[in-house]
């Protein structure tokens, strides 16, 4: 019997005992099962390959569903990647299944840094189960776990090697996720050119450092499945949703003038074997390495990214606490030296408005002035024509007094001297008229300027 | 295989597809189940009572073992010591493949002296001692695989058969360790009780302890789904159950049954008609176990978490993780034990 985690650890005067009776906690795998089952079961898988490969074909074959992926344009100006999250159900096993696909993987001229998006998503999920983990009130239990537990690498099927997009990529992502290569479109090569190319693949990623994925073989009951599964790899795959009638059934195939390559027959493609590995043999175990180890391998590069240790330079451990605090009070004498420098700066912008407000004052002031001279300058001409007017008032005045008795004198002398006295009353009235008419003039003139 | 499509923020049904054809997601179940016989299992229970009571003797009939020694009686030369004292032992014990590290906590002195006020103290600070461990190993930096696990997942608290109704020592220690762990409660030496006297002092137990407000396992608000609830109500109506332990096995019918011979008949330890320790057996380690430790794990220790982390004032997300400003001012940087 393998020892378990249990019987390994070290225990201060752990025995073991024997049972006398059935107790009855052999049914707790059962009672985790059935807390599984109501909980539901999450998985992630993540696609990397050139547009038109074949990965939503091939992700529609393994979960024998229709996702309705479009096909994507060659054309776009940079890798992206596309989520989409499916509920599937099969008897009473619930599956929250996440495809992530690149969408232009490959199409770029420049594709130097095509494998950038997808090692930012993949840190992304890391980053927000790591800050739901951190949180003070949270509910890891009922976390909608995005990390991605399994990467599907399609390789183009040249028949010759790996290209270079491909190590590059895979190295970036071997320490991130568990990658499982895949030969997609497998049907266009031979089975021998098949074998040769297998063999060229592994060995070119174990000279370039590549650490794929590898099946457990720590558990007897599938060790023996394992290692010749991983001897298989990587695995060869056809994808097809189309049915075709072969014999008296209805198989997955692809149909050829030549013949029809039959998706779940073994000997023509190694579709069954990935599903197998992927699904019913592995699942659990991709997803306790992805939180045992990517995930642990993030957390603490992040951690110590951010200053935290466990142990001091002098080893002597640190808790989390001190190195905490320390940091707190590192980022609030920054608070304050911004503060401080924000206040010196609003003090300087007062005191340059103040300034400018000065000067427009004296503007103004100083327009005043000019102003008020105009006005004076005004009133005195004015006051000069009004005197000029008195003056023409008084002699008008005085010419018609002088008439007046000019007139009082002719009446008293009689005679002819009637019409002359007439013809000077006519031409002193003539006279009076004009002065009255300038008069007039003079009036409606100072009238005039005194509106 | 039914297949519904979400997309990735709102989980609500767009579309619902049937499609037949085998994929094998129902592995999954399997591969759980091994990897649960592989890990193997903690379980860590705590026995509160005054001496005398029969818990050692009820530990050993639960998991059919000599798990705890049975103290005998003391002289009167040993002194009763002044404190309540733990004494934790543990072992390890296999059952078809699977194996449970079973850790039993021992509290002898409790209740025993003339003055026992805070005769809970040392018991809640072992519990959170616990917690504070499983916190630190947490939070470390280089984390192990597997955190070992000592927190006290149950504490069965054992009720002298006095037919009458809760006494204060069981009150106080039921509300304040109610709080931070799982309590069951149990009828010890439940053979002095008539069926009816039985059933009376169980009826007054329930309403003292709805009286207090002190809730014991399994919690109404933690029950998930209708099904369980109606599963444990139905244990709610029975709780505190009447216990007999022993671990010596008699003829009765040509069988041996486990059992406690007096001069008036046997009383069967396991014959639901005589006292409900199989009821207990079922409920601890055939039904609940796993839920135990989940209802430590999702409840009382992130309640503790909260606690602490609050009392430190650490919050993560106020440094480099995000960039929220601090609300409040300087830290309080005493790292003081918390006890309740």
């Amino acid at each position: 019997m393998a020892s378990t985690d249990v019987a390994r650890q070290p225990g201060q005067g752990v025995r073991p005992l024997s049972l006398a009776g059935h107790v009855g906690f052999d049914s707790l795998p059962d009672q985790l099962v059935n807390k599984s089952i109501c909980q539901g079961f999450c998985f992630n898988i993540l696609c990397i390959g050139e547009t038109g490969i074949g990965k939503s074909t091939l992700m529609d074959t393994l979960f024998n569903t229709n996702f309705e992926n479009l096909e994507s344009s060659h054309f776009e100006p940079q890798v992206k990647l596309h989520a989409q999250t499916y509920d599937l159900q099969e008897s009473n096993v619930r599956l929250r299944l996440t495809v992530v696909n690149t969408v232009g993987f490959g199409d770029q001229m420049n594709k130097q840094e095509s494998y950038q998006p997808v090692v930012d998503y993949i840190d992304r999920q890391f980053e927000s189960y790591l800050q739901e983990e951190l949180k003070i009130k949270r509910s890891l239990h009922n976390y909608h776990d995005s990390r991605v537990h399994a990467c599907l690498y399609f390789i183009s099927p040249s028949g010759h090697s790996l290209k270079s997009l491909d190590l590059v990529t895979m190295k970036k992502l071997d320490s991130k996720v568990n990658i499982i290569p895949v030969i997609a479109k497998a049907d266009t090569i031979s089975k021998s050119e098949l074998h040769k190319f297998k063999i060229k693949i592994m060995s070119e990623l174990v000279s370039n450092g590549v650490q794929i994925y590898q099946f457990p073989l720590d558990d007897e009951t599938v060790a023996k499945v394992n290692t010749t599964m991983n001897g298989h790899l990587p695995f060869a795959v056809v994808g097809s949703t189309e049915e075709v009638s072969v014999g008296n059934k209805m198989v997955k195939a692809r149909q050829y003038p030549w013949g029809v390559v039959q998706v779940e027959n073994e000997s023509h493609c190694d579709f069954v074997k990935l599903r197998e590995m992927l699904i019913c043999v592995n699942m659990e175990d991709l997803r306790e390495q992805t939180h045992t180890r990517h995930y642990e391998l993030y957390r603490r590069c992040k951690l110590e990214e951010m200053g935290f240790k466990d142990t001091d330079p002098e080893c002597k451990p640190v808790s989390l606490q001190q190195t905490y605090e320390a940091k707190r009070q590192e980022f609030l004498v920054e608070l304050q030296k911004r503060e401080d420098e924000m206040r010196q700066m609003f003090v300087q912008r007062v005191k340059e408005k103040e300034s400018e407000l000065k000067e427009a004052e004296r503007d103004l002031q100083g327009r005043f002035e000019q102003l008020k001279r105009l006005h004076a300058d005004e009133k005195a001409a004015l006051e000069e024509k009004k005197r000029l007017l008195d003056e023409d008032q008084s002699s008008f005045g005085k010419r018609r007094a002088a008439a007046q008795l000019l007139q009082a004198q002719s009446l008293t002398a009689n005679g002819k001297k009637d019409k002359d006295r007439k013809n000077i009353k006519r031409q002193t009235q003539v006279a009076l008229w004009a002065d009255l008419g300038r008069c007039c003039y003079y009036t409606g003139g100072i009238n005039d300027s005194r509106t | 295989i039914r297949l519904f499509r979400n997309t990735q923020t709102c989980f609500s049904r767009t579309s619902c597809t049937d499609l037949f054809g085998y994929v094998g997601i129902e592995a999954v179940l399997d591969q759980m189940r091994r990897k649960t016989m592989k890990v193997g299992l903690e379980f860590n229970i705590m026995v509160v009572g005054q001496s005398g009571l029969g818990k050692s003797t009820l530990v050993n009939t639960l998991f059919k073992s000599k798990v705890s020694r049975k103290s005998c009686t003391p002289n009167c030369e040993e002194k009763i010591s002044k404190t309540v004292k733990l004494h934790s032992v543990s072992h390890v014990i296999e059952e078809k493949g699977m194996k449970m590290k079973l850790t039993v906590i021992d509290t002898p002195g409790f209740g025993d002296q003339i003055n026992n006020e805070n005769c809970w103290e040392p018991i809640v600070k072992h519990i959170n001692e616990q917690y504070e461990k499983y916190l630190r190993e947490e939070l470390h930096i280089n984390r192990k695989r597997r955190i070992p696990d000592s927190r006290v997942h149950c504490c069965i608290y054992f009720l002298p058969a006095t037919g009458h109704r809760l006494r204060p020592i069981d009150v106080e220690f039921m509300k304040r360790v109610g709080k931070i762990v799982s309590i069951v409660p149990v009828i010890a030496k439940a053979d002095t009780l008539t069926i009816e006297e039985r059933q009376e002092f169980k009826e007054r137990i329930r309403q003292d302890l709805a009286a207090n407000g002190i809730r014991v396992y399994p919690q109404k608000e933690y029950d998930d789904d209708p099904e369980e609830r109606i599963l444990n109500d139905r244990i709610r109506e029975s709780i505190p159950f009447a216990v007999v332990g022993t671990d010596k096995e008699h003829q009765v019918n040509g069988n041996k049954v486990l059992g406690r011979k007096t001069k008036w008949g046997i009383i069967e330890v396991e014959n639901v008609a005589h006292c409900e320790f199989a009821n207990l057996r079922d409920l601890l380690i055939r039904s609940h176990l796993q839920d135990l430790k989940d209802v430590t794990h999702n409840i009382h220790y992130e309640t503790y978490r909260v606690r602490r982390l609050n009392e430190s004032n650490m919050n993560f997300s106020e440094l480099g993780l995000s960039a929220r400003p601090l609300e409040n001012g300087t830290a309080d940087t005493s790292e003081s034990e918390s006890h309740l």
